[in-house]
């Protein structure tokens, strides 16, 4: 019984325009106390993905697919139940630590209820555990400033907030949605450093999404590579940067800035992220792929085993013509 | 904080002045005068009576010993055309009438406008929803001159429950159908504004973030939501519940309840200078007391906004 285990997850949107199918088949598994990136552009579905497994989807969403954490199919669960497993099991933080916590109400209020609803406490007790984590995640004279607004915190500290919210009842796993992106970069290595320090202190899984693969490198084991919706590749981090075999992934890879290069033009893939409103036939990234063939804009590729280093992708070019 | 209210009252009072000027100015270029009537009297009578008052005086005069009279000893003056009554009187009789059915107005407005606008949010896109919507733009749509007969037909005529008009100091069989004529229109725009700001809300990331932490819906509701989604209404009610509490003409004149605006359009078509001055002056402090008292609770429930 693995930890996390996600297969065919589908997500798809009603909207005016039609049906929208954010997330296609997206599977994958987690193992305790591993971190795994999920990497791809905006749109790709990503934070959908995660969204989806703990039933936070918009009104017009679906899900469909399974989701099982420890063995127990979570996706689509009536809230009354999910909210046994939201906070206490899985947490989340999300992108905007600006709008991400209620304005109106004070951290000590919103950081209190978490324990005294899940576990019964004291709302003074409750209090205390907050102001102690606040201390575990480096807030300043978090005693004081428990008793503030967000709006009376920076933007780094507010997301530091976030996360000690989300560790209150040390959940196994920690969903983090782009935690850094709406950061400074010197502010976003010190969450990045943050996070590693609690996961290994609280020893749980964490699901780091990000479109930045600075952050991935040096922050998680696995990494899952989305393009529209679907997963390309999907393997050990360290392995994959140096033999990533998916069009897309080396793309993406090529398209990280290097400091050793004086190149004058950043490098790019060439096109645009897909139409999500048409169905997809064949592999979502064919369009912009250069080594696409009449196969790949015909059908969809399936996830294939690589090597033994749990190195999977999704692509009909043989992995010789990528090298 | 005390600082701005200090200063919000400072502004207030040249703001009132202003409004006196440019109202007693208004009131006097508007053609006639209160003696002026359908047979005229001899020059002579009328001469003696307009300087009995103080009419044949420049309008700046006149205008300042209203004033010094209005600042030393609160006397608004004798009405013109109610010749044993002064306007503190007429105030005195009418305002409490409509203070009273203004007020409960106000209660009802908010009691219903507030949750029919959360339930709809809450339910959006339901027949609920709908229901609630159809219901406030009803009720918006029908104006208070067309409610108010067709309340006096129906619970007075037809059905016999209510007496159809009198205000028999205020006991709830007289107050059912003012109350409801004037509260509809309020309401419905409460319930609008609730519902529209309650969307907004419910799409904000910090419910979702909320959500995320495995709270019950009801305490999502009322710890989360609630708050931020009266800030609009808030808004709303400062001047809302001034208009509320002085009085609607429609109201007097339907159901014969005697308030204050069955006074201030009289004096209005009268040219009853002082009932109509001393009404514009309640009114006008009484906007701007509750423009201020909103400001104050918009203040508290934001904690963004410090004076």
């Amino acid at each position: 019984m693995s930890f996390l285990e996600v297969n065919n997850l589908k997500v798809e949107f009603d909207t005016a325009d039609g049906i929208v199918s954010a997330v296609n088949n997206v599977s994958f598994s987690l193992d305790e106390g591993k971190i795994l990136a999920i990497v791809g552009e905006s749109g790709s579905g990503k934070s959908q993905t995660v969204f989806a497994m703990n039933g936070l989807l918009d009104h017009n969403g679906r899900a469909s697919g399974s989701v099982k954490f420890k063995g127990k199919e979570i996706l689509n669960l009536p809230s009354r139940e999910l909210n046994l497993i939201r906070a206490q099991k899985i947490a989340m933080i999300f992108q905007d630590p600006m709008t991400s916590l209620n304005p109106y109400v004070r951290v000590s209020e919103q950081m209190a209820e978490v324990l005294v609803h899940h576990q019964g406490v004291s709302k003074s007790n409750a209090i205390q555990q907050s102001i102690n984590m606040l201390d575990a995640v480096k807030i300043p004279d978090a005693k004081n400033r428990i008793r503030m607004y967000p709006h009376e915190f920076s933007g780094g500290m507010r997301q530091r907030v976030m996360i000690a919210m989300s560790l209150l009842c040390h959940p196994k796993l920690l969903i983090a949605d782009e935690p850094t992106t709406a950061l400074d970069v010197t502010v976003q290595a010190q969450i990045m450093q943050l996070l590693a320090d609690i996961q290994k202190e609280f020893g749980m899984s964490i699901i780091l999404i990000t479109h930045d693969l600075g952050v991935v490198a040096g922050n998680s084991d696995e990494m899952l590579v989305m393009y529209g919706g679907e997963v390309m590749e999907i393997g050990k981090t360290e392995h994959l940067y140096s033999n990533a075999t998916h069009p897309y992934t080396q793309g993406l890879m090529s398209a990280v800035p290097r400091l050793d290069d004086s190149a004058d033009r950043l490098v790019t893939i060439p096109g645009n992220p897909p139409n999500m409103m048409l169905t997809p036939v064949g592999c979502p990234f064919s369009p912009r792929c250069k080594y696409a063939n009449t196969t790949c804009s015909l059908q969809t590729p399936i996830l294939t085993k690589v090597n033994n280093n749990d190195h999977y992708r999704a692509c009909h070019v043989a992995i010789e013509d990528t090298l | 904080m005390i600082n701005y209210i200090v200063k919000r009252i400072g502004i207030a009072i040249p703001t009132l002045l202003v409004l006196i000027a440019v109202s007693f100015y208004l009131m006097h270029a508007a053609p006639g005068g209160p003696f002026t009537s359908e047979r005229p009297l001899p020059p002579q009578v009328l001469a003696n009576i307009e300087a009995k008052y103080g009419l044949d005086q420049p309008i700046w005069r006149q205008m300042f010993s209203y004033l010094w009279g209005v600042l030393t000893e609160f006397d608004f003056g004798p009405s013109y055309k109610y010749h044993d009554r002064s306007v503190n009187e007429i105030i005195a009789q009418g305002f409490p009438i409509t203070l009273k059915y203004g007020f409960w107005s106000f209660i009802v407005a908010v009691g219903v406008g507030i949750p029919l606008g959360a339930i709809a949010a809450i339910r959006k896109n339901t027949w609920i929803d709908y229901l609630a919507v159809g219901v406030s733009i009803g009720a918006q749509v029908l104006p208070n001159f067309v409610m108010a007969p067709l309340l006096i037909i129906v619970f007075t005529l037809w059905l016999d429950w209510l007496p159809g008009g009198g205000w028999n100091g205020g006991s709830w069989q007289y107050l059912i159908m003012p109350v409801i004529a004037l509260s509809t229109s309020y309401m419905a725009s409460i319930a609008r504004i609730t519902r529209s700001s309650m969307l907004e809300v419910l799409n904000t990331n910090y419910i979702r973030t909320a959500k995320s932490k495995g709270l019950p819906t009801k305490i999502i509701f009322f710890r989360h939501v609630l708050k931020p989604s009266l800030l609009p209404v808030i808004s709303y009610l400062g001047p809302a519940f001034v208009g509320l509490i002085t009085g609607s003409v429609i109201i007097d004149m339907y159901f014969s309840t005697g308030g204050m605006g069955y006074f201030f359009v009289n004096s209005a078509f009268n040219r009853d200078y002082s009932v109509m001055m001393g009404i514009t002056i309640v009114v006008g402090g009484l906007t701007i007391l509750f423009s201020l008292i909103a400001d104050l609770l918009y203040a508290w429930v934001d904690p963004k906004i410090r004076y």
